[in-house]
């Protein structure tokens, strides 16, 4: 007997990369829904691997939206339920980080703003990884992208990692919460809550990406869990719009820990003004500290 | 009215063996093993299977969709998986 549930509604034979963190998110988050659920999906690395025509990785009745509205197609499927007397179902919509953050950020606010019985998760991958790796408005500071590339004065991506767990809370909905990959327990918790949950509820999921952060396909967990230890992605929930249950972290780690195996980063290791460029990346660590008080004695 | 939506049966990317992807396989210390299931939790491509060994539970790899992509070996709190490259 597993202690996580057994059951596979994410299955193998996807075409993702070795080591995607973005399928490993999918297939954890699948053993959070019960059978009795509808999920939508965005464009992107999740849509396009999974369903390779006539084949479907999907073990619960799945709908490829469009890019940009996931949330509107699951919030139609919530309403069309809801008028045929079938609230029993559970509606999950998905989205890669541009499909959420950026393109489909309308379609999402429309949904969580109408109360819909929809439980939103977003794979964050940090940049648009389907279509070659393009710079998205979750891509973090100094990232290099082929829309972002360093080069001899460019360090990379140049806004910070757009809040988009804050924006969803600022819909005032009743539950908002980060997970990782590399947390699977609290990754499930945090799906099944928000499905249990009644009304429109936004789980942000960080998923390495092999490809597209340029690391080997081993250290795909690995790199989730130091984005968590260094404190640059902080593991909460907001319910009712009280930030809970904050993943303490003992003896945080150096960004650099997070920075160095990914080629993404590279440049801030080689360039001269660099250093400068990963103490900037520590700020925004420390100040999440702070802010959420990460830090255990 | 044209149809424009395309429909596929559940679960039948199963039909397509990933497992010729493979360079790097990994294999299994089933002595070491202690079956902690960590290995199945964290694998991307659900390739692991539960069994017996000598009365103890371990993992072994479903070489028909693993894509030897070692986080298994990477994640294993007592090493028993090792990543080797595999002779075809
Ligand atoms: C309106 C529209 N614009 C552009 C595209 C092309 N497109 C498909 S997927 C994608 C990027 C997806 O990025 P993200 O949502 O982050 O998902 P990922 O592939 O990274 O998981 C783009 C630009 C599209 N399908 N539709
Ligand atoms: S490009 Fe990245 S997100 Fe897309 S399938 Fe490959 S590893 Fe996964
Ligand atoms: S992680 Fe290692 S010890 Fe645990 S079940 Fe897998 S092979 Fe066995
Ligand atoms: S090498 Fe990767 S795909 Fe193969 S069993 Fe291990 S984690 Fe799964
Ligand atoms: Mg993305």
């Amino acid at each position: 007997m597993t202690r996580l549930e057994k059951k596979e509604r994410f299955t193998s034979g996807h075409r993702a990369c070795g080591g995607c963190g973005l399928a490993l998110g999918a297939r954890l988050a699948m053993k959070a829904v019960d059978d009795n659920s509808i999920a939508t999906c965005a464009t992107g690395c999740l849509e396009v691997t999974s369903s390779p025509y006539p084949q479907s990785s999907w073990k619960i009745p799945w709908l490829h939206s469009l890019f940009e509205n996931s949330a509107a197609v699951a919030g139609g499927v919530e309403a069309a339920l809801r008028a045929k007397g079938k609230q029993d179902i559970n509606v999950v919509a998905q989205g890669g980080d541009g499909g959420t953050v950026d393109i489909g950020m309308r379609s999402l606010s429309g949904m969580l703003e109408r109360g819909h019985d929809v439980a939103y998760i977003c794979y964050d991958n940090e940049a648009y990884m389907n279509t070659g790796i393009q710079r998205s408005g979750s891509t973090p500071m100094n990232a290099s992208t082929t829309t972002s590339p360093a080069g001899e004065e460019s360090f990379g991506n140049e806004n910070r990692k757009k809040n988009a767990l804050k924006i969803a809370a600022a819909h005032n909905i009743p539950y908002v919460a980060s997970a990782s990959v590399a947390y699977p327990d609290d990754l499930i918790e945090k799906v099944k809550k928000a499905n249990e949950i009644n009304g429109p509820t936004y789980v942000q999921i960080h998923t390495p990406c092999p490809t597209g952060w340029g690391h080997e396909g081993d250290i795909t967990v690995k790199l989730a869990r130091l984005a968590v230890e260094t404190g640059l992605w902080v593991l909460y929930e907001r319910e009712e719009g009280e930030i809970k249950d904050v993943k303490k972290i003992k003896d945080r780690k150096p960004v650099e820990e997070y920075l160095k195996p990914q080629k993404r980063f590279k440049h801030l290791f080689k360039k001269e003004g660099g250093e400068e460029r990963i103490q900037e990346i520590q700020e925004i660590a420390d100040s999440n500290a702070e802010k959420f008080h990460l830090d255990e004695e | 009215m044209p149809n424009f939506a395309s429909i596929a049966k559940p679960g039948t990317t199963e039909n397509y063996k990933t497992g010729s992807w493979r360079v790097y396989v990994p294999v299994l210390d089933k002595d070491k093993c202690i079956g902690c299931e960590r290995c199945w939790e964290f694998c991307p491509d659900s390739s692991k299977i539960e069994e017996e060994y000598e009365g103890d539970t371990i993992f072994r790899t479903d070489l028909d969709y693993c894509k030897g992509c070692g986080i298994c070996a990477e994640e294993c709190p007592v090493d028993a998986l090792e990543m080797e490259l595999e002779e075809k």
